[in-house]
């Protein structure tokens, strides 16, 4: 899961595509095949799964198996779809104007489903990301080809009464409140952000802020101290004297430590810290997050930062 | 005529299988009265005693030659009287099974009406064999339309059964409506044909303004309670000031509830009706009213159990503005005889320490119009060891939540609603707080979650925690969403639920779903009355594992589903034992559906366009409604309305 959308993000840095998966029988798949469709691969988390079947697809190979989305356009030849361990063909199809609706083949099973619902993304056909945000979410169920218009909101979803709808616009004090707090953050995003800092197993977040610092080391000693009492106080604080003993949290930023630090960006994608020059991290990062190393691939680590300075 | 229903087969229906029970109601509100399960109030003995004639047809001891009672008279009368004691209406939809007399004798003395669904019968046959009713409960649309899916102009209006009851039951004390359209004209029926009117309960219904509540307020001499809850009320060009028609001398009100009927009224008259009412126990006023007004109807109620506190605010600009500490010795005075506490509908936080001294006492609090922080709130809560209760917004933060199940470990209730009701709000509350009050609130038998964030693993751990759990309804606002940690479908959370809290009867499920979460809720939701669901499944299987597996569903609502017409015909051996189904935005098409139709004669197969017009479009179903009903296709549906 985060491998994937860091996989994904590494390689294609500005297309993805949201998932709206709605499963369909083997014969709705072949009406579709005239249609045009942008095809989609995507690999499934736990690293370094490659294909082991070639397809008649023509376009766009996996870029060796532990990869990033590639969008192209082809004609799907539904007969060929070889089902391999691990992979899934996802076909994208256009539906209207500016609908995408995404569709599974019947054929795989919630064994191997191991993928994100929903993968924040815009394609460069579409324009904003809102806009196919909204597109794909306005995409219909039904099999009728009426649509609903795009950009329609979700009648009655979610599901709460009249009175508890515009809570949070339509008393007095919730409004000033929200103007305050739409003043404050308007300037936060100017000038300071802080951006939360959530560690993984705990439940207690802080706030730090980035323009505190000016490189990536930095940072990392900052997050060291905030969440080492804090880790030290979970590990069990019933056998261990008091005050544990506390361990520095070190080797955030080349992997080589128990946890590592990464960040999700105002598209919701996460990504590395460290990859990026400090001062488009400083304008990107929402959040941050300390997640246990041994969550994310190892080998996957080493070769994305292999990449990324080939790239650079 | 009735034909005891077997479990598995189709009945053909009787006026007992309408009106057989479901528990959890989905009332947004306490009062419990709307359920079939509950004993409903006043027709158990004591409360409205009938007393059995045992000297026959002539009256007398004895004396004047008078005739013994022939011995199956005797044995009816006995039985009548016997039955008095039967209440729950699924125990006297048993006894009317068992044989013609037994019918007789129950419809005779059933004092409490139940009707779920307003079309599954005529009002002419139930005045027909019910004799002795004073209580009516009504249900009308589907809850669906509480979201805006049904829309306007549907039914479900109450006049052909006012016309029906007035001349029928002249005693008629008591009538609770959900969901239905009740005109200012209507209410003034009430007084009219029922001189011993005494309740009257508006949950959600709409079409009636203050001219009515007048009528009601000044007819009704013998009133006890008006309970208007969630009901729509539409800005009026006239409003009426209702309040001051209640009779001038003592009344015998004991509930007056109107929070949802926001429009200014006259305080001084209020305040004038809650002196004279001595047996006043609850008061639930609308959010015109201020912190300073507030005391003084707390100073004329000293015996409140159950308290709407209106605003919560201070009148803006005024002069005399009461200080906290103020308040506080106002709750002080009420502490000991409150019990619920909500309102809060326009708050300023800074008033909050005043109710600390009824915190301890409170079994019920509502906070779910008060937008308050988490700092705000956590003090109000660590006062609070008793309740049992809890509506709160998701303001309230895992933070929040986590003071919930460290203090209140007798919590029975809780419902976290949206501050922010869209699928991309930030959202407060996550998993954390779920996990966070499976720990700490063991006995929890209803739960209502909306959040944008969970875990398989936290409601994993509340199925094994809170093994008592009733209901429980989790929505994942923003659709599809997987687990946030793995990315997994959260079947197994929901599957851990189904498997693990075996009293289970509601369950409303959300996030990304597969077939799979589905053949869990079929093979071990073997209680569930009530399953709601949405942007859920990939294939008709989903449907078919919760017909075959939930022997005991009554209501399914489904929206947004990839389910199509071979779904809907697996379900038809079981339409019959069910209340209702509802289908929107999903794949029927109307072939499908007029097969069900064709196929089952008692049910009502009902189906709606959103865009009437649409051509190329004639074959596809957006919304169905099918119910099981004696009635027939009713006469009064609108032109979207297609029954088949």
């Amino acid at each position: 899961m985060e491998d994937a959308e860091i996989r994904k993000r590494r390689g294609v840095c500005s297309t993805a595509l949201l998932l709206n998966w709605v499963g369909r029988t083997a014969e709705q798949d072949q009406e579709e095949e005239e249609e045009k469709t942008l095809e989609l691969s995507l690999g499934l988390p736990g690293g370094g799964r490659r294909r082991t079947a070639c397809r008649e697809k023509g376009k766009h190979p996996a870029v060796d198996g532990s990869v990033d989305l590639s969008l192209g356009y082809s004609k799907v030849v539904p007969n060929s779809q070889v089902h391999t361990s691990g992979w899934l063909d996802l076909r994208v199809s256009r539906k209207g104007l500016d609908g995408l609706v995404l569709q599974l083949p019947d054929c795989f099973s919630s064994d191997n489903l191991n993928l994100f619902g929903s993968l924040m993304a815009h394609s460069k056909a579409n324009g904003s990301p809102e806009a196919v945000t909204r597109n794909a979410l306005a995409a219909p169920n039904n099999n009728s080809s009426r649509t609903r218009s795009p950009g329609a909101p979700v009648v009655g979803w979610p599901p709460v009464r009249a009175s508890r709808r515009n809570l949070a616009s339509s008393s007095r004090a919730a409004l000033e409140q929200q103007n305050v707090k739409k003043a404050v953050k308007a300037e936060e995003t100017k000038r300071a952000p802080f951006v939360k800092v959530n560690m993984d197993g705990i439940p207690i977040g802080r706030k730090i802020d980035l323009n505190a610092f000016n490189t990536y080391e930095k940072l990392s000693v900052a997050v060291d101290k905030l969440f080492r009492h804090l880790l030290a106080a979970q590990r069990d604080p019933r056998t261990e004297e008091c005050p544990p003993e506390e361990v520095a949290i070190s080797g955030l930023l080349d992997g080589t430590g128990e946890y590592t630090l990464v960040y999700e960006d105002y598209e919701g994608d996460r990504v590395l810290v460290g990859d990026v020059p400090w001062g488009m991290f400083v304008s990107s990062a929402k959040r941050l997050r300390v997640l246990k190393t041994s969550d994310l691939s190892s080998s996957l680590i080493t070769s994305n930062r292999k990449r990324t300075a080939a790239d650079c | 005529m009735s034909t005891p229903p077997s479990s598995s087969s189709a009945p053909i229906p009787t006026l007992a299988s309408p009106g057989m029970r479901d528990a959890a109601d989905d009332s947004d509100s306490p009062p419990s009265h709307m359920s079939e399960d509950s004993d409903g109030s006043g027709a158990g003995p004591g409360g409205d005693t009938w007393t059995p004639d045992l000297r026959g047809t002539n009256g007398g001891n004895g004396g004047n030659g008078g005739r013994w009672a022939p011995p199956d008279q005797v044995l009816e009368n006995v039985l009548e009287s016997v039955l008095e004691f039967l209440t729950a209406a699924r125990d006297r939809n048993a006894a009317s099974l068992v044989c013609r007399s037994w019918y007789a004798a129950e419809a005779q003395t059933r004092r409490e009406l139940f009707i779920g669904n307003c079309y599954a019968v005529s009002p002419a046959r139930a005045v027909q064999r019910f004799a002795g009713l004073r209580a009516v409960v009504l249900k009308g649309k589907p809850r669906f339309a509480d979201f805006s899916l049904v829309p306007n102009g549907w039914g479900a209006r109450v006049s052909p059964w006012v016309d029906a009851l007035g001349p029928a039951y002249p005693r008629l004390q008591r009538i609770c409506l959900k969901r239905m359209t009740v005109s200012d004209d209507e209410l003034a029926l009430i007084p009219r044909s029922f001189p011993l009117f005494r309740e009257l309960s508006l949950v959600c219904c709409d079409g009636f303004t203050t001219r009515g509540l007048a009528v009601i307020a000044e007819g009704c001499r013998h009133l006890r309670v008006l309970d208007l809850t969630e009901d729509y009320f539409h800005e009026e060009t006239e409003v009426v000031d209702w309040i001051s028609k209640f009779p001038e001398c003592n009344t015998s009100l004991e509930s007056l509830v109107f929070d949802c009927v926001s429009v200014p009224f006259n305080f001084e008259a209020l305040e004038a009706l809650v002196a004279r009412s001595p047996a006043l126990r609850r008061l639930r006023v609308n959010d015109h009213v201020s912190i300073e007004q507030l005391r003084r109807l707390m100073a004329r109620a000293p015996h409140l159990t159950h308290l709407g506190t209106g605003s919560f605010r201070s009148e803006p600009g005024s002069s005399g503005a009461s200080s906290v500490s103020d308040l506080a010795t106002s709750f002080a005075a009420a502490a000991k005889s409150l019990v619920c506490l909500s309102g809060f509908l326009d708050v300023n936080a800074e008033y909050l320490p005043a109710i600390y001294p009824v915190c301890a006492n409170l079994t019920s609090l509502n906070f779910s119009f008060a937008s308050l922080t988490s700092e705000e709130l956590i003090p109000v809560i660590n006062h609070c060891v008793n309740l049992r209760v809890f509506w709160v917004l998701d303001t309230v933060g895992d933070e929040g939540l986590r003071a919930v199940a460290e203090t209140c470990s007798d919590l029975r209730e809780l419902r976290v609603f949206p501050l922010d009701a869209t699928e991309d709000s930030e959202g407060s509350v996550s998993d954390v707080g779920l996990q966070a009050i499976s720990e700490g609130c063991r006995k929890l038998e209803s739960i209502l979650y909306f959040c944008q964030r969970m875990t398989n693993v936290a409601v994993i751990a509340m199925s094994e925690n809170c093994p008592d759990l009733v209901v429980f309804r989790l929505c994942i606002m923003g659709r599809h969403r997987p687990d946030r940690v793995t990315g997994e479908p959260m079947d197994e959370g929901f599957g851990a639920i189904v498997k693990n809290c075996k009293k289970l009867t509601r369950l409303s499920v959300s996030g990304l779903l597969t077939d799979k979460a589905f053949a869990y809720i079929g093979k071990y939701g073997k209680l569930i009355k009530t399953l709601s669901v949405a942007f859920a499944g990939n294939s008709d299987m989903s449907l078919q594992h919760v017909f075959e597996g939930c022997t005991k569903l009554q209501k399914l609502e489904v929206r947004d589903s990839p389910f199509g017409d071979k779904g809907l015909l697996s379900g038809m051996n079981y339409f019959y034992n069910m209340r209702f189904f509802w289908m929107n935005s999903c794949r029927l098409t109307v072939k499908g559906c007029g097969d069900v139709a064709q196929q089952m004669p008692n049910l009502v197969v009902e189906v709606m366009k959103d865009h009437p017009d649409d051509e190329g479009e004639v074959d596809t179903v957006d919304k169905l409604y099918l119910y099981r009903s004696l009635a027939g296709p009713r006469t009064d549906a609108p032109e979207f309305v297609n029954i088949l």
